[in-house]
């Protein structure tokens, strides 16, 4: 099926060449990255992580997302849902990837990060982490690839597939929950030291992934002939209502934990978020710009009428995907480092060059995604004629 | 090229079994490998089941006291100056009462300890959260209780660094090596991309020489097992009322500060 990411219109070549230019430029400062060292990005002694993480610790969300389409398809038998499954698991393939490489280029020796596998280290959490996102890497290919191989053939999918399916919903979860875990159980970073880490990883996921993925099926209807349908885009509208939700609702449970207690050092990284500490303040317009988005966004999405406006609704779902992109991909890794574990502030701003090759993992992530996207979209242009399967 | 003493033995067996015969010449190559197979260890080596240090800060006077510590420890250990703290390496250094022991500090404290410089080094925990994070084992705990570093074995993640809640680890964002005034031959250099810190000087130990700062302290650290009664640590701790720096994370960090009384003041 992959020739059929080989023809296209001269929009997707253009679109295909931007994205392997930014690639290229992306490239290039990796190389020196790689020469110079860490040292190139904005990162330090204090906030020894920064873009590359909190972009991946966003993504692994994007990625498990592709669960609220598998689970009320395949075990609520919502049929609605059975076009555009496809686009969600190979959104999760792209998501997966562009985590795998963000990882990659956090990393001061590349080259020794075999070392993960060679030495497996059952109590790092990292170790765990690499072996559940490797594992999602390739349910979700094995997965939509045969599906939508059976599809084109317009044979139901071989029953060998069923149980890698429903093993995929407990893995969705799991990427999450592991990656979580990476900053919930850490001693003396008091921002991130929260039981409901997890449970707010997962809320803001179910809402950023969904998001996108209405604005990626606009866009689809938009560029070619197959058309994810109304209905399908009105139950993720609700899905992301929910899971938005519950996720504003997890973040003030943590506002109250922080404040009510009284706690200095629970209340110092949201002072430096949302109001700066000691003079520094560079993430403050940044957190009320996701706060004021995510009101925003709630507002619409609980009103039926807003939300059945798929204008308002893909406008909406850009807020929520920003808002979220803020808060977790930013906010949450920046704002446990930087009020330090011993009362100093040191502060964080990407490089140059770290921007450069964070926008290019990105790029990597939508020409995996476009060329994924591309041979789903051909087979269901051809076989949009044919009655429903399985 | 190594081989252990089981993969030897199996090999042997195997090959006894294959007629290929030679178990005399096995038993002598058996000899060799098993004297091979033993590190040696210097007679005068300083062990312990658990190395400790105490900072009695009222010894520490002039600005001096701290930075003939400071020296003796980077110098020795080429740790690079490089002279901006986004990149700066540091084994041990100094900070405030408030940085040192954050929420325990109040404003009536006395003037000169407020104000005074605190020594702070890895804490070489008994329950280190480094080592629990590391995915690869670069970071590992000995028996005596040194946090250890294998700077061979470190993929660069940091993991360490956001797990450590006392910023005792370092990560080489460039290149360090440009940056060593002078370079002592007897101690391995790093590379960019790995994380490092004191390790109570583990290759003084095995010489049976005490760490370098404890040396050039004036008896302002003092340096010994945590497990023998009779062990100046001991009697010092026993004597003075100490602490140690976040007690509530429950690391259970073996450098304690004596930290006086109005001598200080």
């Amino acid at each position: 099926m992959l020739e059929k990411a080989l023809t296209g219109s001269k929009k997707y070549w253009v679109w295909i060449f931007f994205l392997l230019a930014l690639i290229g430029i992306g490239v290039i400062n990796y190389l020196r990255q790689f020469s110079y060292g860490l040292g190139i990005t904005g990162m330090s002694r204090d906030v020894s992580w920064g873009f590359y993480i909190s972009q991946f610790t966003f993504l692994v969300g994007v990625a498990a997302s592709a669960v609220m389409l598998v689970i009320p398809y395949y075990l609520h038998d919502f049929k609605k849902f059975g076009k555009i499954v496809i686009l969600g698991e190979f959104l999760a393939v792209a998501s997966v990837s562009m985590c795998m490489l963000f990882i990659f280029v956090d990393m001061g020796q590349p080259m020794r990060i075999m070392n993960v596998i060679l030495h497996p280290t059952p109590n790092s959490i990292l170790f765990w982490d690499a072996i559940v996102l490797n594992g999602y890497l390739f349910l979700n290919i094995i997965v939509g690839w045969t599906t939508l191989g059976a599809d084109r053939k317009g044979v139901p999918p071989s029953a060998w597939v069923k149980p890698l399916i429903y093993l995929s919903i407990p893995w969705a979860i799991s990427i999450h929950t592991v990656t979580a875990f990476l900053y919930a159980g850490l001693p003396g970073r008091h921002f991130w030291l929260t039981a409901v880490m997890a449970a707010r990883f997962l809320a803001s996921a179910f809402a950023s992934g969904p998001s996108l993925l209405i604005i990626l099926c606009l866009i689809v209807r938009k560029v070619s002939k197959f058309d994810p349908g109304k209905e399908p885009i009105q139950a993720l509208g609700k899905i992301v209502t929910y899971a938005m939700f519950a996720n504003v609702f997890l973040l003030g449970l943590e506002f109250f934990t922080a404040f009510y207690s009284n706690i200095p050092g629970h209340m110092h990284p949201f002072h430096y978020l949302y109001a700066g500490l000691e003079g520094h303040a560079k993430l403050v317009p940044l957190m009320w710009a996701s706060s004021i988005l995510a009101v925003v966004a709630l507002i619409l999405l609980i009103n039926p009428n807003m939300r059945k406006n798929e204008n308002i609704l893909a406008f909406t779902c850009a807020s929520v995907f920003i808002s979220l992109w803020i808060d977790k991909g930013f906010g949450l890794v920046i704002g446990g480092f930087v009020p330090n574990p011993f009362e100093g502030v040191t502060e964080y701003w990407p490089t140059l060059p770290e921007a450069l090759i964070s926008l290019a993992v990105w790029c990597i992530g939508f020409l995996i995604l476009t060329i994924l996207y591309k041979i789903a979209v051909t087979v269901r242009e051809e076989t949009s004629s044919w009655p429903e399967l399985h | 090229m190594s081989i252990d003493r089981r993969e030897f033995l199996k090999f042997a067996g195997a090959s006894t079994l294959l007629g290929l015969g030679g178990i005399t010449a096995v038993q002598e190559l058996l000899k060799t490998s098993a004297g091979a197979s033993h590190v040696m260890v210097d007679e005068k080596a300083l062990s312990a089941k658990r190395w400790a240090m105490v900072i009695d800060i009222s010894k520490f006077k002039t600005e001096a006291d701290y930075k003939n510590v400071v020296q003796a420890c980077h110098s020795i250990h080429n740790v690079p100056d490089i002279g901006n703290p986004k990149d700066e390496v540091k084994w041990i250094w100094t900070d405030t009462y408030e940085h040192t022991f954050p929420g325990q500090g109040n404003e009536y404290m006395p003037e000169g300890l407020k104000h005074k410089p605190f020594l702070l080094l890895c804490n070489h925990c008994e329950q280190p959260p480094c080592v629990r994070v590391c995915p690869t084992k670069a970071t590992f705990k000995r028996k005596d209780g040194i946090v250890m570093m294998d700077q061979h074995r470190c993929i660069g993640c940091r993991f360490c660094m956001a797990a450590c809640p006392f910023g005792a680890r370092s990560f080489n964002w460039r290149d360090p090596r440009p940056f060593i005034k002078e370079q002592n031959p007897e101690y391995p250099t790093r590379t960019m991309g790995v994380v490092e810190k004191c390790t109570f000087c583990f290759e003084r130990l095995a010489k049976g020489l005490q760490p370098a700062c404890v040396e050039k302290s004036n008896g302002g650290l003092i340096f010994g097992d945590l497990s023998d009664p009779n062990s100046e640590v001991r009697k010092v701790l026993s004597t003075h009322y100490s602490i140690r720096r976040k007690p509530e994370i429950g690391t259970q960090p073996s450098v304690y500060y004596i930290i006086g009384g109005s001598e200080n003041a």
